[in-house]
């Protein structure tokens, strides 16, 4: 039998990397920081995402979202009450967005033009492990984790954490109730993310969005003037 | 859980690349798929094996086998100065000085390396349709 080998080196979601990338290149041109929001369900993401809206709305940024689920547009028009830009991805069945759902859905809508934008959030499908494989250009990766989840999720689920640009924990309102051990839980992320910026928030009462606006706002204008 | 994906994307890229090359026989047959994993990629290597005879049924690559290398973690230790592997992923400190590392270097691979044909029997497949063709 002849047989031979046939190289190859290629990346098998390359095509997702490439879209990717282009998508990356227009949010630069456009100006906007993209952020994707990782976590596992429940976590509170639409919570905190639709006070951030808000109170950057307020402050004066131009803000919209994109929020992927398995089924229904409940998410988008909980968010839409902000007043900002809204728009529903609905999976069907799909574990985690990917960069050709972000490219289509960028492209049928006629609220949005990038370059009109400051902030655009893309809210994943609640889910701690396929979103890690998949780029969507974002600049900055958040990952959340609330009071009620168990402080050993980052080693739980060490690949989304490590690809984390900065870690949200929700709820903080409810943490002693919870029983909820902060110190371990800073810990852990910091096991698996060393050195990564952490905020501990409550979408409830406020708590840490002051802090978490300024990370958000110092990140745009590092954006801005070229830095990474 | 996106393995089923993982593995339809292989059996296309690597059918495309197959058709792409410039001398294989119309028919040729993929015996083997060589790809690297990185250890933080979420990849279950067994249901990637459950997933490949689905995928590759009425492809080229049906029957062919599955092989995975898989990729060890490696960052970079700032005191060390050195690229340092990890044991495992739930610390990502040097195994040598324990200093926390954050510049990941390797580990997140999900690559096709290689794939092996088997250019005899592909051979044998033009041969019969030419003889057909001659009737």
């Amino acid at each position: 039998m002849t047989t031979r080998i046939v190289e190859l080196r290629q990346g098998i979601l390359k095509k997702n990397d490439e879209l990717a990338r282009g998508l990356r290149e227009r949010y630069a041109i456009g100006g906007v920081l993209v952020l994707n929001l990782v976590s596992s369900p429940g976590t509170g993401k639409t919570a905190i995402l639709e006070r951030t809206l808000k109170d950057l709305w307020v402050r004066g940024w131009r803000v919209a979202a994109l929020v992927g689920d398995l089924e229904t547009d409940n998410d988008a028009r909980r968010l839409a009450a902000s007043g900002a830009p809204v728009r529903q991805i609905n999976t069907h069945g799909i574990c985690h967005l990917d960069a050709e759902m972000i490219d289509r859905h960028l492209a049928g809508w006629e609220e949005v033009e990038l370059g009109g934008l400051d902030y655009l959030f893309i809210e994943n499908v609640g889910n701690l492990v396929c979103p890690s494989s998949y780029d969507l250009g974002e600049g900055i990766r958040v990952v959340l984790l609330s009071v009620t989840e168990g402080e050993d999720k980052p080693l739980k689920y060490p690949a989304l954490f490590n690809s984390a640009d900065a870690a949200v924990i929700t709820k903080m309102d409810i943490a002693e109730p919870c029983g909820f051990d902060r110190e371990l839980a800073l810990k852990n992320i910091n096991e698996i993310r060393p050195g990564i910026r952490i905020f501990e928030t409550s979408a409830k009462t406020g708590a840490g969005m002051e802090e978490w606006l300024g990370y958000l706002e110092e990140e745009r204008s590092k954006k801005k003037h070229g830095g990474n | 859980m996106h393995e089923l994906s993982i593995v339809a994307s292989v059996v296309e890229t690597v059918t495309e690349s197959l058709a792409a090359l410039p001398d294989a026989p119309k028919g040729a047959r993929v015996l083997e798929v060589r790809l690297r994993i990185g250890t933080l990629t979420n990849v279950v290597l067994e249901s990637l094996e459950f997933c490949w005879g689905i995928a590759t049924e009425g492809t080229a690559l049906e029957g062919s086998k599955l092989v995975v290398k898989t990729v060890p973690v490696v960052m970079h230790c700032p005191r060390c100065d050195a690229d340092v592997e990890l044991e495992g992923v739930l610390s990502f400190r040097c195994p040598k000085c324990d200093e926390p590392c954050s510049d990941l270097r390797q580990g997140r691979e999900l690559e096709i390396e290689s794939f092996e044909i088997d250019d005899e029997a592909a051979m044998e497949i033009v041969g019969i349709e030419k003889a057909g063709d001659a009737e």
